[in-house]
C-alpha cells in the first residue's frame, strides 16, 4: 500500500515535468537506453532520484569486466540508496560495443552485470534483490562505429525493477 | 588422350585421362569457369512451356552463381534442341566451346505435377555424364524452384564429383528498426533467397532472437530467445512453428545452442554468476552434462560431423581462441597460434575444416583451418564478419556482414572455401545469423 501510494506520486510528479526529461521511458526503458534526465527535481526515493542524483550505469575498457574507480565511487552511491529505499528490486544489465561476436559479447555483457551485482553484495545489498541479463551487443546506446560511441554501450545499467508496485 | 581444360593445375584442374570423364576439381578454387550450355528446355505439354522456361533459368543461374561454371549465352547457341531424346550435335556445342551441355525437358500433367527431365553431356568427349537416357523428377508444380535445384544439384554432383547444395534452405534473424533498437525475427528461405517465411514475429522491440542452428534433418531449429526478458534456448518446429523452452534455466543465460550431429543433443553455453561453460542436454533424459569447468568465458561449442568432438571458443588463454575437446567434456587442445581472436568456430559437415570468425588489427575476417588448426586461411575481410555457416557439401560458407556507421545494416554474404565468388545472398530486410540447411529430403 506505502509502495501503491508511492509509485503514484512519482508518477505525477514525472509528469509534471515530463516537459524537462530527455529520457523516453519512466525507469528508462527496458534496455537501459532511456533514462530520465538529471532534471534534479525527482522526489526522493524516487526511480527518478535514483538516474538523476544517484546514477543508473558503469562504464568498461575494452574486453573488460573490471570495475574501474569512478565505477566503484557510483555502484557505493547506488549501494547507499538501494539500502534505503529497499522496496525496489534491480535489473542489472550487461552491454557490450560492437567489436565483438555476437555470443562473446553476450557472455562478456553476463561478466559486466555479474561484476556489478558482486560489488553491490559486498557493500551490503541483498543478492536476491538483484538480477542479471546480458544484452550482449544487441543494444547499443551509441550507434557510432568509434572509440565515443563504443565507450558509452560498454556498460552496465541498473534498472530499477517495478514489479513491485 | 590427356587435355587440360583450363588454367593452372594448382587452382582449377580438369584434367581428361582416357576415359576419365569431365570434371572439375574444386577443393582449391577456380579461376577460370567451366562454360556449359543450357539451351531451354523442351516443352512436352503445353503446360510445361512456362515451367519449361523457369526451370532451364533457375538452373543456369544455379549453377553460374557457385562461381565454377560460366553459362554460354543462348544467343550464341548454334543448335537448337527440339526433342529431348534426339542424337546430340556435338560440334554445335564445340564450336562455341562448351564443355558441358545440359538438356531438359518439361511436362505437366492434370494432377498438378511437373516432370522435368534432363541429360548431361560432356561435350569434347562427345557423351553422356551419368546415366544415358537422363534422370526424370516429378513434383507439384507449386514446388518448380525446388525441383529445379534437385536437376542443379544433379548436375552439379556430375561435373563435380561431389554433392550439390542447391535443394537447401538458411534460417536466419530478419532485422528490422534503426541501429540500436533493431526488432529481430526467425525467418527460413531458399538458399538463394525465394520462399522466404517469418517463424516468430517481432511484436515488441525486446523480442530479440539469436542464432538460430537448423537440426540434422532441417525440421527442428535451436535458437535463443528475450521472450521472458532474459535469454533462454528454445526448440522450434519448422513445419508448425510452434517453439519452447528446451529447459528451465531460471536465474542463468542459456545461448549459443547447437544440434548433436544425431539430434537428440543440443550443446550449448550457460551462463552462472558472469561465468560461461559448455553443457550437453539430451533431449531425451532432460538431464544436463557439464563439459568445460573454467572461469572463462566458453561458448560458441560446435560438434565433429561424427560426433567424436566438439570445436568451441575460449578466452581461457587471454582473448578468444578456438579449442576442441572430446564429447565427452576433457581436457580441451588449442588449435588456433596465429596473431588475433578467434570465435565462433564450426565444424564442416565433411569433417574436415573448422570456418571460423577472426578479429586482427580492427578488422573482421571468415576463415577456416584444418581441425587441428593448421593451413589457416582467411577468406574475407571487412568491418565486421561474423558467424559462418557451411553449405551442406562442405564447399560454400555464409556469413553476416554488417557495415560500419550509424547507418550500418547487417546482411547475409556467401564465399566458396577457396575464398573466391562473394556474393550477397538477397533478403528484404537486413538479415545475420545465418545457419545453412542440410539438403532438403
Amino acid at each position: 500500500m506505502k509502495q501503491i501510494f508511492r509509485m503514484v506520486l512519482v508518477a505525477s510528479l514525472v509528469i509534471t515535468s515530463a516537459c524537462t526529461n530527455t529520457g523516453s521511458g519512466f525507469f528508462g526503458n527496458e534496455n537501459g537506453t532511456g533514462g530520465l534526465g538529471g532534471t534534479g527535481s525527482a522526489a526522493e526515493g524516487s526511480a527518478a532520484e535514483f538516474q538523476s542524483a544517484v546514477g543508473d550505469r558503469v562504464f568498461f575498457e575494452m574486453d573488460q569486466s573490471t570495475l574501474n574507480s569512478d565505477a566503484k565511487t557510483l555502484l557505493s552511491s547506488q549501494a547507499q540508496w538501494l539500502i534505503s529505499n529497499s522496496d525496489y528490486n534491480v535489473v542489472l544489465e550487461g552491454h557490450a560495443d560492437e567489436q565483438g561476436t555476437r555470443e562473446y559479447n553476450l557472455a562478456l555483457g553476463a561478466r559486466r552485470a555479474n561484476s556489478v551485482k558482486e560489488y553491490l553484495v559486498s557493500l551490503g545489498v541483498s543478492g536476491d534483490r538483484l538480477q542479471t541479463v546480458s544484452y550482449g551487443k544487441e543494444r547499443p546506446i551509441e550507434i557510432c562505429s568509434a572509440e565515443s560511441c563504443y565507450s558509452q554501450n560498454r556498460r552496465a545499467v541498473s534498472v530499477l525493477d517495478n514489479l513491485g508496485f | 588422350m590427356k587435355r587440360i581444360i583450363s588454367l593452372t593445375i594448382v587452382l582449377l584442374l580438369a584434367t581428361r585421362l582416357g576415359a576419365e570423364p569431365l570434371r572439375i576439381t574444386i577443393t582449391d578454387g577456380v579461376i577460370e569457369p567451366l562454360p556449359f550450355a543450357a539451351p531451354p528446355f523442351v516443352a512436352e505439354t503445353s503446360g510445361g512451356q512456362q515451367y519449361a522456361e523457369k526451370i532451364s533459368q533457375l538452373v543456369a543461374q544455379d549453377l553460374s552463381g557457385t562461381g565454377l561454371f560460366r553459362e554460354i549465352p543462348r544467343q550464341a547457341h548454334i543448335s537448337n534442341i527440339t526433342s529431348f531424346a534426339s542424337p546430340v550435335q556435338f560440334s554445335d556445342w564445340k564450336a562455341i566451346n562448351a564443355q558441358a551441355l545440359v538438356i531438359g525437358a518439361v511436362s505437366t500433367s492434370l494432377n498438378g505435377n511437373v516432370t522435368v527431365k534432363v541429360r548431361i553431356f560432356d561435350v569434347f568427349a562427345g557423351q553422356t555424364l551419368g546415366d544415358e537416357a537422363g534422370y526424370k523428377l516429378v513434383g507439384k508444380v507449386a514446388g518448380w524452384r525446388k525441383i529445379g535445384h534437385k536437376v542443379s544439384d544433379i548436375i552439379y554432383s556430375h561435373l563435380t564429383g561431389e554433392s550439390g547444395y542447391f535443394d537447401s534452405r538458411i534460417v536466419f534473424v530478419s532485422e528490422g528498426g534503426r541501429k540500436g533498437a533493431r526488432k529481430k525475427r526467425l525467418a527460413i528461405m531458399d538458399y538463394d533467397g525465394a520462399n522466404l517465411r517469418y517463424l516468430t514475429d517481432s511484436s515488441s522491440s525486446s523480442s530479440i532472437v539469436i542464432a538460430p542452428r537448423f537440426s540434422p534433418t532441417g525440421d527442428r531449429v535451436l535458437f535463443t530467445s528475450y521472450k521472458t526478458g532474459f535469454p533462454q534456448i528454445y526448440l522450434l518446429d519448422v513445419g508448425s512453428r510452434r517453439s519452447r523452452p528446451i529447459q528451465n534455466s531460471q536465474g542463468t543465460m542459456t545461448f549459443s545452442p547447437r544440434f548433436s550431429p544425431d539430434g537428440n543433443s543440443v550443446v550449448y553455453s550457460r551462463e552462472q554468476g558472469g561465468n560461461s561453460d559448455i553443457y550437453l542436454f539430451s533431449l531425451k533424459t532432460e538431464r544436463n552434462r557439464r563439459l568445460t569447468r573454467s572461469p572463462a568465458i566458453d561458448t560458441a561449442p560446435s560438434f565433429s560431423p561424427d560426433g567424436s568432438q566438439i570445436v568451441f571458443e575460449s578466452d581461457r588463454s587471454g582473448n578468444q581462441q578456438l579449442y576442441v575437446m572430446s564429447a565427452s567434456g576433457g581436457a580441451p587442445k588449442r588449435i588456433s597460434f596465429k596473431q588475433g581472436r578467434y570465435g565462433t568456430p564450426v565444424w564442416s559437415p565433411r569433417g574436415d575444416m573448422i570456418a571460423f570468425t577472426k578479429q586482427n588489427r580492427g578488422r573482421f575476417h571468415i576463415g577456416v583451418m584444418r581441425v587441428d588448426g593448421r593451413e589457416e586461411r582467411l577468406l574475407t575481410a571487412s568491418f565486421l564478419d561474423e558467424g559462418p555457416t557451411w553449405s551442406p557439401n562442405g564447399r560454400v560458407i555464409a556469413f553476416t556482414r554488417e557495415t560500419q556507421g550509424t547507418n550500418g545494416t547487417s546482411h547475409l554474404y556467401s564465399v566458396d572455401v577457396s575464398g573466391r565468388n562473394l556474393r550477397a545472398i538477397p533478403t528484404p530486410d537486413g538479415a545475420s545469423d545465418a545457419a545453412w540447411s542440410p539438403l532438403n529430403p
